[in-house]
């Protein structure tokens, strides 16, 4: 057996096994953790079909980024998971028939002959080939518009997201910087007008009044 | 040596577990979420698998923009969950039953 055979059994092998222990984990956190580790599993995978890049984006990007915001989630929450385990066992039945049989037919489908999909052969590519390069050429040209819109919908979700979960408390004092910028001179100051007296030197006392 | 067959196989199955764990978890919101992250993994796997057996990139491409809008479906869902948790004290699907206009 090649040992690119064997890698793609064992990463295959951790992939499943983590991918179950996602949807059957007692505890969040636990599941949130085996999700990790399929993704890190896939992207072997994905590293052995020469996809470097986007194997590196995928523990960078996902694991580091959106499976942190999952643990943070999780973590927050407090979750009564006896509450949440109700039933849980219920539509294990029919769910794991309509899983089976979509295996099964895809396994019959795939794995026969009708494609020829065992005949394509896999690419060889010479030693200095660069995955991320070639990549890259292909986004900042013909996909440079699509490149475009998905960082709108990245700046969509961040503002999406900001503003869903911010929270106006009301018993925080602070400053409203509306109002600072709404603010005319005359609602700070009052202008008096007043006649003007003429004093005596004896009244030098009253000189700290402001008019 | 390792056909395209099985790549498509093992995201077969990947997807399945995916949909039997919607299947499973209906009072558990982020584990939903979680299940919908893995099938998109098949899916990006598929793509992936296809790109390297058709010796063609946009495959990979399509893969970067799935991961773009995954990231940003997640982020979007995980702060509605926050929310959520915050008005219900509950993340069960369950609860989400009443309008407001």
């Amino acid at each position: 057996m090649e040992f690119k055979t064997l890698l793609f059994y064992i990463f295959s092998a951790v992939t499943i096994f983590a991918a179950l222990r996602v949807i059957t984990a007692r505890n969040p956190v636990h599941a949130v953790l085996f999700l990790v580790l399929a993704f890190f599993n896939v992207s072997g995978l994905w590293m052995l079909l020469q996809a470097e890049f986007l194997a590196l984006a995928l523990v960078m990007v996902y694991v580091g980024a959106v499976m942190v915001l999952f643990l943070f989630v999780v973590m927050m929450l407090d979750i009564n998971i006896e509450r949440v385990r109700q039933g849980f066992w219920n539509n294990l039945p029919l769910g794991a028939l309509v899983g089976l049989l979509m295996v099964g037919e895809m396994a019959v489908v795939l794995s026969g002959r009708y494609f020829g999909l065992a005949s394509l052969p896999p690419r060889n590519l010479p030693a200095d080939y660069s995955n991320t390069k070639e990549l890259a050429r292909v986004l900042y040209t013909d996909y440079a518009y699509p490149f475009e819109i998905a960082s709108v919908i990245l700046l969509v979700a961040i503002i999406v997201a900001v503003t869903l979960t911010l929270r106006r408390r009301k018993d925080t004092r602070g400053m409203r910087p509306v109002d600072q910028i709404a603010v005319k001179a005359r609602d700070r100051m009052r202008i008096v007008k007043m006649a003007a007296e003429v004093e005596p030197p004896v009244a030098a006392a009253k000189e700290g009044e402001q008019p | 040596m390792i056909s395209l067959s099985h790549y498509l196989i093992l995201a077969a199955i990947l997807f399945a577990i995916g949909m039997v764990g919607i299947f499973l978890n209906r009072k558990n919101l982020i584990v939903l979420l979680m299940a919908i992250e893995l099938m998109l993994l098949a899916v990006n796997i598929n793509f992936v698998a296809f790109s390297h057996y058709l010796n063609d990139l946009s495959g990979q491409l399509f893969v970067f923009f799935i991961l773009v809008v995954a990231a940003a479906e997640s982020g979007i869902g995980l702060a509605i969950l926050v929310v959520l948790f915050r008005n219900l004290s509950s993340i069960d699907v369950e609860d989400l039953d009443s309008l407001k206009g």
